[in-house]
């Protein structure tokens, strides 16, 4: 092994093919959960609001089990253990249609829905009671109001949690590569096996993760002063 | 029904895997495994922590912009190539091999310390300004002030914070899975090896396990939480000025 060249992994088109169609993976589960556990948080918000406790507690329980069961578990537990018990026409056809994406997919979007529900749920508390009365005073629904008056303030409440909960859900689809994902953390260290270039890898790995969640955390940052900006002075 | 019966008999075979692992005749695994990486992990991340938070409110830059640019690298990089990275380098810097667990438990103590410093940042910066000012004009300086009178308390407000980190750290420890670390999740990985035909209650059983140790942890955390809460309010009264001092509601 000689000196440092990042060239020696950069140059290669073997190797470049291989990071950009790890970036491309990383993005799409990214995406993928990213879109799952934001319907499924505003969903589990809803069932959370009407009036049963049994639907309380279920959604209650559904986020305990969620934010106590460590993420990597929640994985294997998906792709090893509720796999097995498909249909085994589902599990070749899965098989057939990269089922390990799919199951990273549903897996981290599901876990990622219980911390985002929660986060729409103080967004929705921060909200003062006084526009629910005034909402329904100026003649909206319960629908009416919820959609054109209170959500858009909640949304905007939550925006600084759900920008951070963002930013660790990109971070943890690198777990997907537990279950056999090609995606970039997974790429780096096959590049760093073939190549024993661990260094040059690893740095390559780190410099675009830290692209991609400083651009995150940066729309993150201008979000908040344009909600501050908008939010009327107090 | 029955799959009730397979958890319990796979259970009733396997507890004292899950439990230690194959220690004595092995290396100690299981869920003591992870409970003392995940312990030994905050021990170390603690007092790393503390002096990261100590820095970034200091006034010299050249103390500030190291720690700003080690917490970033944190809360931005997957804990994943976190650990890729210390098992690569820590052999090069200390020059021999080191167990999985050593590699863990170093990769935990760096990424941990970065957050107990946000936390413990958040402490300090919560207290009131009038205590720092009051221990300045008794005559301690700014590291005194700090330690006797500042830290002191903004520790004690953060325990709560530090214990749901140190579940988040129990939830970590299951990355050493990567690096072959004997912890809980390796031991069902072994079960699920051996069985080969129950993963579904395998990793039923890890899940449950986990959600025990941190239900039960977090649930302490909110416990302790309303406790000190309770306490400040409590304080806040008593530093009130007399009733007697103070306007009645409809006197003023």
């Amino acid at each position: 092994m000689s000196g440092f060249d990042l060239m020696a992994i950069l140059a290669k088109p073997e190797f470049l093919r291989m990071l950009i169609h790890g970036v491309q993976t990383t993005i799409l589960v990214f995406i993928g959960s990213w879109l799952l556990a934001m319907s499924l948080g505003a969903l589990l918000l809803a069932v959370r609001m009407l009036p049963s406790r049994i639907a309380e507690a279920g959604v209650a329980a559904y986020i305990s089990y969620h934010r106590n069961v460590p993420t990597l578990v929640q994985l294997m537990f998906w792709y090893f253990g509720i796999a097995s018990l498909l249909p085994p026409e589902v599990q070749i056809w899965l098989a057939d249609h990269n089922s390990e994406a799919v199951f990273a997919i549903i897996a981290l979007g599901l876990c990622q829905a219980a911390y985002f529900s929660e986060d729409l749920r103080s967004g929705l508390r921060a909200v003062p009671k006084g526009q629910w009365e005034a909402a329904r005073a100026l003649g909206h629904s319960f629908f009416g109001a919820m959609r054109w008056v209170l959500m858009p303030q909640a949304v905007r409440n939550a925006s600084p949690a759900i920008m951070n909960h963002t930013v660790s859900l990109f971070k943890n689809s690198s777990l997907a590569m537990a279950i056999g994902v090609a995606e970039l953390t997974h790429v780096i260290k096959e590049i760093e096996s073939r190549t024993f270039r661990a260094f040059e890898a690893y740095l390559l790995g780190t410099l675009i993760y830290l692209a991609c969640t400083l651009l995150l955390m940066a729309f993150g940052a201008w979000l908040e002063r344009r909600n501050r900006r908008l939010r009327p002075a107090a | 029904m029955s799959m009730l019966g397979t958890i319990v008999d796979i259970v009733r075979d396997n507890w004292l895997l899950l439990l230690v692992g194959q220690y004595p005749n092995g290396p100690l695994g299981g869920i003591a495994a992870t409970l003392i990486l995940s312990v030994l992990g905050i021990a170390c991340a603690f007092p790393l922590g503390v002096l990261m938070a100590l820095a970034s409110l200091s006034p010299w830059r050249a103390l500030r912009l190291p720690v700003f640019a080690l917490i970033y690298l944190a809360r931005g990089i997957p804990l994943l190539l976190i650990i890729l990275w210390v098992y690569f380098l820590l052999p090069l810097l200390i020059g021999h091999n080191v167990p999985g667990f050593v590699t863990m438990l170093v990769t935990l103590a760096i990424y941990e310390a970065a957050f107990i410093s946000e936390i413990v940042r958040g402490g300090i910066q919560a207290l009131p300004k009038g205590q720092m000012d009051a221990a300045r004009a008794l005559g301690h300086g700014h590291l005194g002030a700090m330690r006797w009178v500042i830290l002191p308390q903004a520790l004690f407000n953060s325990i709560p914070s530090i214990l749901s980190q140190f579940v988040s750290t129990i939830k970590e420890t299951t990355l050493g899975y990567i690096i072959n670390v004997p912890e809980l999740t390796f031991a069902a990985g072994q079960i699920n090896n051996r069985l080969l035909t129950k993963p579904f209650e395998v990793y039923a059983i890890l899940a449950i396990a986990y959600f025990i140790v941190c239900w039960t942890l977090t649930w302490l955390a909110g416990v302790l939480e309303r406790r000190i809460a309770a306490g400040r309010t409590h304080q806040a009264d008593a530093a009130a000025p007399p009733s007697f001092l103070t306007p009645r509601p409809g006197e003023a």
